[in-house]
């Protein structure tokens, strides 16, 4: 049965992240169909709505506010909320990101709804839509259907696939006023420590760090490596444990769950903690001194090896590919 | 102050999942205060040690879900509360979590909650904010540090490693982050004096709600394990040799690059 689908669009520094692609995509499956219509709040996104539509979203509505800056769960529930009445979609998706997952819980209590968060798959079974997502971070996975009420979810970056860029299509955009009044919660500043833009969540390439990196600086030739691959760099419990990096950067059960093309673990010894982090990763290179080291049994290639003489090595390698090809 | 932290019992983290037709084995497996929670317990602590009051840990589960409890008790908690639905409930999600502790929390004098920012099971990070929504009182995800001077509340959120600074005020619901406390161990005193603290328990009736009015709006039909991870090649040579072959095969097999 087709739906009519609802995609919040999400930017970050002026841009649309590609998980809002991703969660078109996901919204066409739903869909079965239907519309697909985009919602871009802030204060200045009209410019970013054609590429909505040229991802496949087939309209896209623009609420622009100062107090849409920043996000907050208030002004964003005050702004979506008439327009989510205005087009009373059956279904919802959005990007399973820190704003995703502080959003759609409150959303989905003003909506009296349910919501299936960090979904990694979606199919048609037997008449249902179901969802495929982790638990206990990705040791296990659930399919889960809804039973009552709208289809809301959230996707996780990085697992189902944007659909091909069409610069030919095109769509409705139609600005819509929104109040936005009380704000409850107010961002006074933002301390900017993620490192060069790339989100560890998002990354395509992780290069993840453990107690084998023994101090902060030990991290400096893995950030080197990431900057060349374009990747992000991340680290186990023993290493934020032992003061080497910020918890920010942390991969595991409790962390962060990341799912990129190419996880390089560097002096990771394996924990279960860790891997349920990881291990779905696509590819996995292990560098570790110890043969025994557990991360070798999950990893598809291994250097046995100082990790301070293999990662400067593999950075000048991947340097010299960069020269080749461009 | 009144402080109330959301609990929720879980599986180690050390332990591996195994299934049995179809259904997360439990046997034998060690469970724990899930690890965000324990950080929530331990802020209500620091918090109540500052400004005085009482904290309670509520949880919804079974019978088992009791030892958590006592557990928080001896880290410091004052009082806990067990929602227990085991006779009352067969089908529940987050929706209907978060109603049963909204509406036991509608009839106390809330200032603070605190709870995990997600439970490493099921992982959805949804019961906070929809408690919050509920009681419609402001809430802040993923904190790092927390201050409060009369009314007002200081937080620092955590946002994909960027820290926000948030102004905001009581009443208010929070969840932790890792990198906000280092949760105390109980101590033997501890643990001898939660045996004694009170922990009530309450049923649906008790809630004055029915079955129909916390009815899970989503079904788990299947669950499943990854499929297993084939160790891999260990390359050869000397190092030079391996870095040259890990670049060719990830761009020629592993297609990564």
């Amino acid at each position: 049965m087709s739906k009519k689908v609802v995609v919040i669009g999400e930017a970050r520094d002026g841009a649309l992240r590609n998980v809002t692609f991703e969660a078109i995509a996901a919204a066409h499956k739903v869909a079965e169909g239907g519309e697909v219509v985009g919602i871009l709040l802030g204060k200045s996104v009209r410019s970013l709505a054609e590429e909505l539509i040229h991802y496949g979203a087939d309209r896209v509505l623009v609420a622009e506010d100062e107090k849409l800056e920043s996000y907050t769960s208030d002004g964003y529930t005050q702004a979506l909320l008439p327009l989510l009445q205005e087009e009373n979609p059956e279904a919802i998706v959005l990007g399973h990101t820190a704003q995703g997952k502080d959003l759609s819980p409150k959303l989905a209590s003003r909506l009296k709804s349910g919501l299936i968060s960090d979904v990694t798959a979606i199919e048609e079974a037997g008449g249902n839509l179901v969802f495929t997502r982790p638990i206990y971070s990705g040791k296990a996975f659930e399919k889960k259907i809804v039973t009552d009420g709208l289809v809301f979810v959230t996707v996780r970056p990085n697992n189902i696939n944007a659909l091909e860029k069409d610069t030919t299509r095109s769509g409705d955009v139609q600005q819509q006023d929104v109040s936005v009044t009380d704000l409850r919660t107010i961002i006074q500043n933002v301390v900017r420590k993620a490192t060069e833009g790339v989100d560890l969540s998002e990354a395509k390439v992780v290069i993840a760090g453990g107690r084998g990196v023994k101090s902060s600086e030990g991290f400096e030739p893995l950030k080197e490596l990431a900057n060349v691959l374009g990747g992000a760099v991340g680290a186990s419990r023993g290493a934020c444990d032992a003061d080497y990096c910020d918890y920010s950067l942390q991969i595991g059960q409790t962390g962060k769950v990341v799912t990129p093309d190419l996880y390089i673990a560097c002096g990771i010894s394996g924990a279960i903690q860790h891997l349920a982090g990881m291990s779905n990763a696509k590819v996995i290179v292990a560098i570790n001194k110890d043969p025994e080291a557990n991360i070798f049994n999950v990893a598809d290639y291994g250097i046995v090896g100082d990790l301070f003489e293999v990662v400067p090595l593999l950075t000048e390698e991947f340097k010299k590919l960069k020269v080749q090809t461009s | 102050m009144n402080i109330y932290v959301l609990l929720k019992r879980t599986f180690d983290t050390e332990e591996k999942i195994t299934l049995s037709g179809g259904v997360i084995q439990e046997d034998g497996a060690e469970f724990i205060i899930n690890p965000y929670d324990e950080y929530a317990v331990e802020e209500a602590i620091t918090v109540r040690d500052e400004h005085g009051g009482e904290v309670t840990v509520v949880t919804v589960g079974g019978e088992e879900s009791e030892k958590q409890l006592r557990t928080a008790l001896a880290m410091g908690a004052d009082k806990a509360v067990l929602i227990n639905t085991e006779d009352d409930v067969e089908a529940s999600d987050q929706f209907t979590t978060a109603t049963l502790l909204a509406t036991y929390l509608k009839e106390q004098e809330v200032d603070l909650i605190i709870a995990g920012n997600v439970a490493i099971d099921g992982g959805s990070g949804q019961v906070g904010p929809r408690v919050a929504d509920q009681l419609d009182i402001p809430y802040v995800t993923t904190i790092t540090e927390l201050s409060i001077d009369g009314d007002t509340v200081k937080v620092v959120r955590d946002v994909e490693g960027d820290s926000e600074e948030i102004t905001t005020s009581l009443p208010l619901l929070v969840t932790a982050q890792q990198g906000l406390n280092e949760p105390r161990y109980p101590s033997l005193p501890g643990i001898m004096k939660a045996k004694k603290k009170p922990l009530d328990e309450l049923e649906l009736d008790d809630l004055d709600l029915e079955e129909d009015d916390v009815e899970a709006k989503t079904k788990r039909i299947e669950v499943f394990l990854p499929p297993q991870k084939e160790a891999g090649r260990i390359l050869e040579g000397d190092l030079d040799q391996q870095v040259q072959e890990l670049v060719k095969v990830l761009r020629t097999e592993a297609k990564v690059i």
